[in-house]
C-alpha cells in the first residue's frame, strides 16, 4: 500500500541565498518565506490573491506568493523586498517612495515596491496609465495611491 | 497629479531654522521600504502555538453542545478554549451603556448562544497555522438555529426574536437631545421640508493588516506580555483587566509597527483575552493572526445609521433655523465600544451651519450582524453626511444654489470661537474661503459650459460639495451622556524626553501610530525646542506600557495626536530644556537660567558663547559624573509630561458642554459624469481643501487628506458590508468587498489653509479622520447630475452604478421621499 507524500524537500534561492528545506506540500510560498525563512518583509493582507502585499518576483515574473505553493518554487530564484537595497543604501525606487511620502503604515509597501520593480523592468518609462495598470493588483488603504504614482514616476525618470 | 495651491494663510511664517512647518522626510520610512518594520505577525517565539477561531455559521442560534475531544487528540494540537471555560475564568466585559444595554453579558467567546455569523465559539491552538485549521474542522458544535434580525428598522417590532434576553429586547440605548426652541423655529419658518428616510450604510476602513497578537504568560509574576496591533491599549486594558480579574500592570501591551488602524483596531479585546487565557492554560506563547474573512465577518463595522421623519425649518431665502430627526443606529450583535456612537456625533451637532434649534431622538438597537465599533470619522461622519444631505435636499427643493445655500448658513470666521447649540466650541476656520478655493480648483466658474459639453457627449455632469469637520481631542466626559454612572472625563497623553549618557535625545510616546508619522513630527517639535537637528532626536518606535509613558487615554485614535501627543512632547521637552539650563548654570558656577540659551546641540552663555556645554557633557555629568553637584539641584534630564486638555465635565441634564477641543475643516468638491445608459459614473475632477490649524509636517497632513479621501470615495461608490436576510455577510473578502484600486483613483487637487487653534499649545488641530467629505460630495454630485433626469433625491450614502441606474429608471421609488409645505 502506497503512502501519500505530504511533504518534500525544496531548494529556493532568495535574494542570492539558497535555502534547502523540508516543506509541507500544501504550504503557501508566502508562509514558507515568512514563517520558515523568517523573511518577514513580504506581508499578507487578504488570503485571496487580491491585495498584493505578498508580491515577490519569481524567476523574473511578478507573482503573489499566496497564490503559489512553496513546492512550486522548487529550484526558483526569488526576489523579495529585503533584496532591493544595496547594503545600507536605498535603491532609486525605495528612495522615491520615501521622498514622495508614498507610504504611511508601510504594510503594503513591500508588495507595492516589488510590483513597481517588475513594472519598471518591463517598461522603464511608463505613462501614468501604465503605472496605474502596473499597480492595480496591489491594495493600499492609507495613501489613496496618488503619492505612489508620483514615486514610481520619479523613479522612472 | 496632486496640485497644492499656495494658501493665503493666517500663519505667521516660521523662521527658516524651525523644523515645524517643514515637510521633513519621515524617520519611519527607512525601515519600512526595506521590509524591516516589525508588525505583529512578524513576532515569533520558540514553541509558540497558532490560534484558529472556530466561528459561527449561524446568525442566531443556541449552542446545544460542543465537543473538542477529536480536535485535541489530533497530533500537533496543543489545546482548545471554549465559551464555557471563558465564562468560568473571566467576568463579562464592562458595559459602557446604561440599561438596557448595560445588562449584556459579553465574553471573549460565545457562551450558550451565537448572535452573528462569524462570532468566535471555540479557539484551537496547534503547532502550525494549517494544523490549527485542520483541527478546527474536528470541533463538533451543535446549534439550534433561531430567526435572525438584520434590519434595524424592525428590531423592535412585535414578535421579533430577542438577541439578548438579558436586555429584555433589542433596544440597547435611547436618548433625546434637544437644544434651542424647536417650536419657535418651526413657527418662524417659511417652509418645512420633510425627508422620510435617509440611510448611512455599513462599511469600514479594512486596514490591510488584520488584527493579531502574540501573547506570552510569565507564570512567576503572573504577567502577560501582549504583542498586538491594538491601537488603543488604554481602552483594551480597562476592558480586559476587570474581566480577567487582574491588575492592569499584569497586562503589558507592546507594539512596534501597525499596518493601518482607522479605528478598526480598537475593539480586539475579546480576542486578546482568549489569547491570554490560552497562553496561561497551555504554558506557551500563542499567536493569533486574523484571517481577512474573519476581519470582514467580525471586526469593527462602521455604524449603520438611519434618519427618519426629518423636518427642517427654513426661511424662503434658505436661512436654516433648525431640524428634528429620529436617528437609529444598528449596533450589531454586541456593544464593544457602543453605544458611544450615540453621543460622539454631538461633537458636530450643527455641522458647519448656524441653525440653533435642533432635536435628535437617538436609538441604538442590536441586530444579528457583526458588532460596530469606531471607524475613521466615527459617528460624526454619519451625522455630517446627514447635515450635508439636508443642505442639498433643501437647496434643491427651494431651488437655491448649493454654494449659495452653504455660504448663507456657514458659521462665519468672525464668529469664531463659536459655541454650538450644545456647548461645543468651534475654535477657528474660514469655511466660505475654503469653499471658494475648492470651487476654483475645479474651475466652477466654467461649470455650465462643461455641463453642456458633457451633455453633447451623452453624459450627465454633476457637481457636489462636502463640507465637514474633523473634531479632535475628545472630552471623555461626553460618555456620561450615555451613562451618568460612568466616571470618565477629560483626556490625556504622555511623553518622556531624556538626555542619555552620551547626550542622545530619546523620546518615548504613549501613542500607537499606524502610519501617521509620529516619530517624525515628534522629532520636529523636540528639535525646535532643543535647537538641534531632527536627526539628533531618537523617537522610540511603537508603544510599550512598560515604558511608563502612557496614561488612561493613551493610544492613536480620534484625530488627536497633533494636539495631545505633540503637546505632551512639547511639555516634556520644555521641562528638559529648563533642566539642561539649570544644570549648566550650576556647572558654570551659578549662572542664572535667563543668561543661558540652547544652541548647536548644547547650552551656552548668551554673552559668552565660548562657555559651551554640549548635550553629551550634560548627559554624562548627570548620569555618570555627578559628584559635587548641589544637593538641591533637582535635575534628572529624564522628563515626563502629561498633557491634559482644558475641559470641564459636561452638563449631563442639558447634554451640554465642550466635547472636543479642536475642529479641523474639510471642503471637498467633486465633479462626476454619469452614463445614463448604465448608471456608471466617473469622477472627472476632485478638489480637497483642508484646514487643520498649524501644520507640523505639511506632507504628512496632505497624505492623511489623500487617504481619507480615498476611503470616502470607496465608501461612496462600492464598499458595503451587505447581509442577506438570514444574516450571511455577502462581502466577506476583497473579491466581493471592493476597495479602491489604482485604476479607480480620480485626478485629485489638494489645497490647505491654516487657521491655528487658539486652544492648543502649538496651534495645531487633530486631523486624519476627515469627516467623510468625499461621501457627501459624491452623493451631492449624483443628485445634481440627475437634475432634469428624473430628479431623484439621493437618500443612501452608497451609490454604486446600479443604484444610480435605478434612480434614473424609477426616481420616485429608488430615491428619497421629500415634501415641502409652507409653514
Amino acid at each position: 500500500m502506497s503512502t501519500v507524500t505530504t511533504s518534500r524537500s525544496i531548494k529556493v534561492t532568495i535574494n542570492g541565498t539558497t535555502y534547502e528545506r523540508e516543506v509541507e506540500a500544501r504550504k503557501l510560498l508566502i508562509h514558507f518565506i515568512r514563517d520558515d525563512l523568517d523573511l518577514t518583509g513580504s506581508h499578507i493582507g487578504c488570503d485571496t490573491g487580491n491585495c498584493g502585499a505578498c508580491s515577490v518576483i519569481v524567476d523574473g515574473s511578478l507573482v503573489k506568493s499566496c497564490m503559489l505553493l512553496a513546492v512550486q518554487a522548487d529550484g526558483a530564484t526569488v526576489e523579495t523586498v529585503e533584496g532591493l537595497a544595496h547594503g545600507d543604501e536605498l535603491n532609486k525606487l525605495q528612495q522615491a517612495f520615501k521622498d514622495h511620502h508614498a507610504l504611511q503604515c508601510g504594510y503594503c509597501t513591500p508588495g507595492m515596491l516589488m510590483s513597481a520593480t517588475a513594472l519598471l523592468r518591463a517598461n522603464p518609462h511608463p505613462s501614468e496609465d501604465e503605472i496605474k495598470k502596473g499597480l492595480q493588483g496591489n491594495i493600499c488603504r492609507c495613501t489613496g495611491y496618488w503619492n505612489i504614482f508620483e514615486a514610481v514616476k520619479a523613479a522612472s525618470e | 497629479m496632486s496640485t497644492t495651491t499656495a494658501p493665503e494663510t493666517t500663519e505667521v511664517e516660521a523662521p527658516a531654522q524651525d523644523w515645524k512647518g517643514q515637510s521633513v522626510p519621515r524617520k519611519e520610512d527607512r525601515r519600512l521600504v526595506q521590509g524591516q518594520g516589525v508588525f505583529v505577525d512578524d513576532v515569533k517565539r520558540h514553541g509558540m502555538g497558532y490560534i484558529h477561531f472556530v466561528r459561527s455559521p449561524y446568525a442566531h442560534a443556541h449552542i446545544t453542545s460542543i465537543d473538542v475531544s477529536q480536535a485535541e487528540e489530533m497530533p500537533g494540537v496543543y489545546g482548545t478554549l471554549t465559551g464555557e471555560e471563558v465564562a468560568a475564568l473571566t467576568d463579562p466585559f464592562f458595559q459602557i451603556s446604561s440599561v438596557p444595554g448595560a445588562n449584556l453579558k459579553d465574553y471573549a467567546l460565545a457562551v450558550g448562544k451565537v448572535r452573528y455569523v462569524g462570532e468566535a465559539v471555540v479557539a484551537v491552538v496547534a503547532e502550525t497555522r494549517e494544523r490549527a485549521r485542520d483541527a478546527s474542522e474536528l470541533v463538533e458544535i451543535e446549534y439550534e438555529p433561531l430567526a435572525a434580525i438584520t434590519d434595524a428598522r424592525h428590531a423592535q417590532d412585535d414578535g421579533v426574536p430577542t438577541i439578548h434576553d438579558d436586555a429584555g429586547g433589542n433596544l440597547m440605548w435611547h436618548g433625546t437631545y434637544e437644544w434651542g426652541d424647536l417650536d419657535a423655529a418651526f413657527a418662524e419658518a417659511d417652509k418645512i421640508v420633510t425627508i422620510d428616510e435617509l440611510h448611512f450604510h455599513r462599511f469600514n476602513s479594512t486596514p490591510l493588516e488584520c488584527d493579531g497578537a502574540l501573547v506570552e504568560y510569565n507564570r512567576g509574576v503572573g504577567q502577560w506580555t501582549i504583542h498586538t496591533n491594538n491601537q488603543f491599549p488604554g481602552f483594551a486594558a480597562i476592558m480586559m483587566g476587570p474581566a480577567m480579574r487582574t491588575g492592569l500592570d499584569k497586562l503589558r501591551f507592546v507594539t512596534q509597527d501597525i499596518g493601518g488602524g482607522f479605528g478598526n483596531k480598537i475593539t480586539s479585546h475579546p480576542q486578546l483575552v482568549a489569547c491570554c487565557l490560552l497562553a496561561r492554560k497551555l504554558g506557551r506563547a500563542v499567536q493569533w493572526t486574523e484571517w481577512r474573512t474573519d476581519f470582514h465577518m467580525s471586526m469593527s463595522h462602521g455604524n449603520e445609521r438611519w434618519f427618519h421623519e426629518t423636518e427642517v425649518a427654513v426661511k424662503s431665502d434658505g436661512t436654516l433655523l433648525g431640524f428634528r430627526t429620529k436617528a437609529l443606529d444598528d449596533a450589531g450583535a454586541w456593544l464593544r465600544y457602543e453605544p458611544l456612537g450615540g453621543v460622539i456625533w454631538a461633537q458636530v451637532t450643527p455641522g458647519m451651519y448656524k441653525w440653533r434649534n435642533i432635536r435628535v431622538d437617538f436609538t441604538q438597537v442590536a441586530t444579528n450582524k457583526a458588532p460596530v465599533s469606531p471607524n475613521r470619522g466615527y459617528s460624526r461622519m454619519q451625522h455630517l453626511w446627514f447635515t450635508e444631505r439636508v443642505i442639498d435636499i433643501v437647496a434643491k427643493e427651494l431651488d437655491i444654489d448649493p454654494v449659495e445655500m452653504r455660504k448663507r448658513n456657514y458659521i462665519k470666521t468672525e464668529d469664531m470661537p463659536y459655541e454650538t447649540p450644545n456647548g461645543c466650541v468651534y475654535d477657528s476656520g474660514d469655511y466660505a474661503r475654503m469653499l471658494d478655493i475648492g470651487l476654483e480648483l475645479i474651475d466652477y466658474a466654467n461649470i455650465d459650459q462643461r455641463r453642456l459639453e458633457a451633455t453633447a457627449r451623452g453624459k450627465l455632469l454633476g457637481v457636489g460639495i462636502g463640507s465637514t469637520l474633523d473634531s479632535g481631542t475628545n472630552n471623555f466626559g461626553q460618555s456620561r451622556m450615555i451613562n451618568s454612572e460612568l466616571q470618565f472625563s477629560g483626556n490625556n497623553e504622555v511623553a518622556t524626553v531624556k538626555l542619555d549618557i552620551f547626550g542622545e535625545i530619546v523620546v518615548t510616546l504613549g501613542t500607537t501610530p499606524q502610519g501617521q508619522g509620529h516619530e517624525t513630527t515628534a522629532a520636529q517639535v523636540v528639535a525646535d525646542i532643543l535647537k538641534c537637528s531632527v536627526d539628533d532626536v531618537h523617537v522610540r518606535a511603537g508603544h510599550d506600557s512598560y515604558w511608563n509613558s502612557h496614561a488612561g487615554f493613551s493610544g492613536t485614535y480620534a484625530s488627536q495626536f497633533a494636539v495631545t501627543g505633540l503637546s505632551a512632547v512639547k511639555g516634556a521637552t520644555d521641562l528638559l530644556a529648563a533642566e539642561i539650563k539649570k544644570l549648566a548654570g550650576a556647572v558654570f558656577g551659578g549662572v542664572p537660567e535667563e543668561a543661558l540659551e540652547l544652541a548647536d546641540g548644547g547650552v551656552r552663555i548668551k554673552d559668552n558663547p565660548d562657555a559651551f556645554l554640549p548635550f553629551m557633557a550634560c548627559g554624562a555629568i548627570i548620569n555618570a559624573n555627578n559628584a559635587g553637584l548641589p544637593e538641591d539641584l533637582g535635575v534628572t534630564l529624564n522628563c515626563r509630561y502629561v498633557y491634559r486638555p482644558p475641559f470641564e465635565v459636561p452638563d449631563i441634564e442639558r447634554k451640554f458642554g465642550n466635547l472636543t477641543l479642536t475642529y479641523a475643516t474639510q471642503i471637498h468638491v467633486a465633479v462626476i459624469e454619469i452614463d445614463p445608459e448604465t448608471g456608471a459614473y466617473d469622477i472627472v475632477d476632485y478638489a480637497a481643501v483642508d484646514d487643520c490649524g498649524k501644520r507640523i509636517n505639511p506632507q504628512i497632513v496632505e497624505g492623511q487628506v489623500m487617504g481619507a479621501t480615498a476611503h470616502a470615495l470607496g465608501a461612496a461608490t462600492h464598499e458595503h458590508y451587505a447581509y442577506d436576510e438570514d444574516g450571511n455577510l455577502l462581502t466577506p473578502n476583497f473579491y466581493d468587498y471592493h476597495v479602491p484600486h489604482a485604476l479607480d483613483m480620480p485626478p485629485l487637487k489638494t489645497a490647505a489653509t491654516e487657521s491655528p487653534s487658539p486652544f492648543t499649545p502649538l496651534g495645531t488641530k487633530g486631523m486624519g479622520e476627515g469627516g467623510g467629505a468625499g461621501i457627501h460630495a459624491i452623493c451631492a454630485a449624483v443628485q445634481d447630475a440627475l437634475r432634469g433626469h428624473g430628479d431623484a433625491i439621493v437618500s443612501d450614502s452608497c451609490n454604486p452604478y446600479h443604484r444610480v441606474w435605478e434612480m434614473l429608471q424609477a426616481p420616485a421609488e429608488a430615491g428619497g421621499r421629500v415634501s415641502v409645505v409652507d409653514a
